[in-house]
This record gives structure tokens, C-alpha cells and sequence, in this order.
């Protein structure tokens, strides 16, 4: 058995299942205590809420699941390319064809966005239907040194390798139902509760009832999200260690990193909402992470510091030039 | 990947196979009977060369035991415009034994060192009538191999890559997904 220099970061992988579990218990507890609400009540009719709200959430998940890839493209407005597309296309597919055999994975299809933005992002439910976008930027910018390029383009492919979209699309699926749940509450307090007003009182203990559920959904959407935005980092960090050990240049992704973290800062042509709503699914987030309440901006950040992505890479470096 | 791996999104560099390599010789047999391809001794061995004083140690280790072997043999080191490097081994046309262990001897130095995972593909390079050019490609992490036959002008002549998957699909597994029979145009030897 030839030796292996991979070594598996333990502490990453507790964390994230760490993570996953905490989720999982929110949701059990989230169920648990609306079912006890509901039950205790007697208002079973108040069950057709909570029941519409987990139907249009299954809905809402499997309709971003399923159309992920496509819904991501358009809002990118990006086009699938060929290696015939012209010299851009084709340099961008060789690349991907010799880190897709560097791994051993299907090849994903490929697509190029009209942005002027320094990014690439994948998305697609699996491996058949993945898709890996990159910006014109970043293909233009001649700042990003081609190992640059392809470190990023190996980020990307982790992402894939990993079925991140799947994993968050199911770990979202809490929130979404938790956020839909606060949304009817509050709107069936305020027409139910004033049908019951004008009538006999016989709708009072409605009122109590729905509060406590928009309470117990408010609490679960925000413990919830700060989960999902943490499950998110770990995934960041897990591509870019995977990225970093397919190409063995860990520091060509620090580099790239830099570079693209700093045009973000820099004043873009075009205007940042239209960008925002792939934020999760990007190589490096539209909004400026900086500024000194780090501390607050990296519990909501969908991805890690610079500073914690750069000394990861430094840990792999390290690790890869040991020497015997 | 199993699914506990892909629920906490770790991969593990995938390793090369390397012993699918020898089967090569008795497919090069098959090709000049069959098609009347011959070898050109030349096989080239691509890496992506990971940074750092490790591998580069282990790099001019390989290159030194090369050029130390067989008198006939020349080695020569490029890197392509992605940054892979290709190792390229020459030797005498009828001596294609030869040429298959130096090519195993790159593979096996990489992986013994730990870089197993570095290794993309080896080339071995074949000539025949009115400038017919094919190469052979063995792609570690597949253990397969998949013909690449390259014409002016970055086109692929299919025909007789196909032509090439019928002939030698006896003696050398051959890649069956065919999107991955990626194109290296610019591969030296070819």
C-alpha cells in the first residue's frame, strides 16, 4: 500500500457534525413542541397551519433542489459553453477535464457568466447535473495567474465532489419551514384574531395559542440560520482543503483568495443586488466581510474569515512539503 | 464516496492504479498487427506537480534514476500551458518493454512518496502510414485507457480513435464513459 500524505482534518469534521446534529435536535424540538401546543389546546384546526406551512417548505426544497441548477444560471445569466466556444471556453474546459481526471469524477458541464466580478460558483443536485459557472472577470482578470485560475476551478469541483448543494438545500429545509410557520401565525393573528373579536368571543383562546407558535418559530428560524451560516463555513473550509490537496498547490488558492477578496472591495460596475441572491453558492460573498465587528459579521457570514481560509491553506502547505 | 463522506464533505485524493500499465506491450502488438500503428518509443508521464521541498525532491530523484538506466533512453522535462508537467521518456522504437518499466518507474517513485494523487495520465505515442498519429492515454485514477488521435488544428479524428477502441479492446481496458477521453493537445512525443 503506497503511503499517503492526505491526512483528514478530525477537529473540521467534528465540528461539522457537530453542526448537523444541533440541526437535527432544533427540528425534533421544533416538531415536538408544536405538536404538545396543539395538543394540549385541543385546536386541532390550528394544525392546518403548521401542516401547510412543513407542505409549501417540502415544496419550496424540493423545487430549489431540483431546479437549482437552472434557477442559479439564469440569475447568473450565464451560458453553458463547449470547448468550441472560442479560446476562453476552451482553456476554461482543458482545465477542468484534467482536474476532473486529477479526481476521478465525472465532468461537470460548464458555463460562463457576464459579470465583471472576480467569482465562480457550482451548483446542480448531483454530479449528473452539476454546473460550474465562472465570471468573464475572473477569466479576463490578468492578475489571476492560470494556477490561481485553477485552484479556484478545484474549490469549485470540491463543492461539487462534496453534493454541497444537496446537503444545504436539506439543512435550510428547517428554516424555511420555521420562517413560512412565523409568517402564517402572524397573518392568522391578525385576520383570525379579528374575526374573533367581532364575534361571541368564541375564538378567544386562539389568540394565546398562535402567539406561542410565533414565538416558538421565531426562536427556531434564528437558531436555525446562525446553524445553517456555521454548516456553511465548514463547508467552505472543506472545499478549500480539498481543492488545495487535488491541485497540491495550497498556496495558489491562498493567493487567489487574496486577489479575489480584494476586487471585492474595490468599487464594482455593476450594481451588488443583483448579485446577492447567490451569495451562498459563490467562491468569495459580494459584501465586505471587513470593517471591525468581525465578530458579529462571522456568525452571519455564509463563508470563513480570509484570515481562517489563508491559515488552513498554510496548515496544508506544511503538511504537503514534509519531507520522507 | 460513501455518504458519510459526502455528509461531512471530506475527500480523499483518489490513488492511481498503476499495474494496468503492463498490459501495454501486448496492445502495442495487437495495434501493429492489426492496424499497422507502430510504437514511436516515445511515453511521456504527466503530473501536476504539487509545491514544496517533498516533491521536488522526489522530482529530480526520478529524473536522475531515468537518465542513470538504459543507455538509449533520453528524458526530457516540460511543462504545458496548465501547468502539468510531462515527463517524456525516448527510446528505441522496437524496445517498448523497456519504455513501459521506465514509465512504471515515474509512477511507482510518485507514489511511493506519498504523490500518488498527483499523477494524471501516461502517454505512450504510436505512428503509422500517410502521418496517422495516436496516442494511447492510461489515466491512473480510472485504471482505463482511452486513445487520443490528434489532426491539425486542435481536431480529434474520431474514426480512428474509434477504430483504435475496437482493435485493442481485448488486451487494454478501455474507458468506457467517453467523456472522459479528454483531449492533450500539445502532449510532447505525440
Amino acid at each position: 500500500m503506497a503511503k499517503t500524505r492526505y491526512a483528514p482534518d478530525r477537529g473540521l469534521t467534528a465540528r461539522m457534525t457537530l453542526t448537523m446534529f444541533l440541526l437535527g435536535l432544533v427540528f425534533v424540538a421544533f416538531i415536538t413542541v408544536l405538536v404538545l401546543i396543539l395538543g394540549a389546546t385541543g385546536r386541532v384546526s390550528n394544525g392546518g397551519i403548521v401542516f401547510f406551512a412543513v407542505l409549501l417548505g417540502l415544496a419550496l426544497c424540493v423545487g430549489s433542489f431540483f431546479y437549482s441548477d437552472k434557477i442559479a444560471l439564469s440569475a447568473a445569466q450565464a451560458q453553458l459553453v463547449t470547448p468550441q466556444d472560442g479560446p476562453q471556453a476552451a482553456r476554461l474546459h482543458g482545465i477542468v477535464d484534467r482536474l476532473c481526471a486529477l479526481a476521478n469524477m465525472p465532468k461537470p458541464r460548464v458555463a460562463i457568466a457576464p459579470s465583471p466580478m472576480l467569482n465562480a460558483f457550482a451548483t446542480g443536485r448531483n454530479q449528473k447535473t452539476a454546473v460550474l459557472v465562472v465570471t468573464t472577470g475572473l477569466l479576463n482578470n490578468t492578475d489571476l495567474t492560470d494556477s490561481e485560475l485553477e485552484a479556484v476551478l478545484a474549490h469549485e469541483l470540491s463543492h461539487v465532489a462534496h453534493k454541497d448543494v444537496a446537503v444545504m438545500t436539506i439543512a435550510s429545509f428547517l428554516g424555511i419551514i420555521a420562517g413560512l410557520l412565523v409568517r402564517f401565525a402572524f397573518y392568522s393573528e391578525l385576520f383570525g384574531g379579528g374575526r374573533g373579536r367581532g364575534g361571541n368571543n368564541n375564538n378567544g383562546g386562539a389568540l394565546p395559542v398562535i402567539l406561542i407558535v410565533l414565538v416558538v418559530g421565531m426562536v427556531t428560524y434564528a437558531i436555525s440560520f446562525l446553524l445553517i451560516r456555521l454548516l456553511s463555513r465548514y463547508r467552505e473550509l472543506a472545499a478549500d482543503r480539498s481543492g488545495a490537496l487535488l491541485t497540491g498547490q495550497p498556496s495558489a488558492l491562498a493567493s487567489a483568495l487574496q486577489k479575489v477578496s480584494g476586487s471585492m472591495t474595490r468599487i464594482p460596475t455593476k450594481d451588488l443586488r443583483s448579485a446577492e441572491p447567490l451569495n451562498a453558492f459563490y467562491f468569495v460573498p459580494a459584501f465586505k466581510a471587513g470593517g471591525k465587528e468581525v465578530s458579529l459579521n462571522s456568525i452571519f457570514s455564509t463563508h470563513p474569515t480570509l484570515e481562517r481560509r489563508l491559515r488552513q491553506l498554510a496548515e496544508i502547505s506544511e503538511q504537503l512539503s514534509k519531507q520522507g | 464516496m460513501g455518504f458519510l463522506d459526502t455528509l461531512l464533505g471530506r475527500t480523499k485524493p483518489a490513488q492511481p492504479n498503476l499495474d494496468e500499465l503492463f498490459s501495454l506491450p501486448t496492445a502495442a502488438i495487437t495495434l501493429q498487427a492489426g492496424m499497422n500503428l507502430v510504437p514511436t518509443g516515445t511515453g511521456s508521464v504527466c503530473f501536476r506537480a504539487a509545491e514544496g521541498k517533498a516533491f521536488s525532491d522526489i522530482e529530480s530523484d526520478v529524473r536522475e534514476l531515468l537518465s542513470m538506466g538504459s543507455g538509449t533512453a533520453s528524458v526530457e522535462v516540460t511543462t504545458d500551458s496548465y501547468g502539468f508537467t510531462w515527463l517524456t521518456c525516448q527510446h528505441a522504437p522496437d524496445d517498448f518493454e523497456a519504455l513501459v518499466t521506465d514509465l512504471h518507474a515515474v509512477n511507482s517513485s510518485l507514489a511511493d512518496g506519498g504523490f500518488g494523487p498527483q499523477l494524471l495520465c501516461t502517454l505512450v505515442s504510436f505512428a503509422g502510414d500517410s502521418g496517422r498519429r495516436l496516442g494511447i492515454v492510461y489515466l491512473y485514477k480510472r485504471g482505463t485507457f482511452y486513445p487520443f488521435a490528434p489532426r491539425s488544428g486542435e481536431q480529434r479524428d474520431n474514426a480512428l480513435e474509434l477504430q483504435v477502441r475496437g482493435t485493442v479492446g481485448a488486451d487494454l481496458k478501455i474507458e468506457p464513459d467517453l467523456t472522459r477521453w479528454f483531449a492533450v493537445w500539445g502532449a510532447p512525443g505525440l
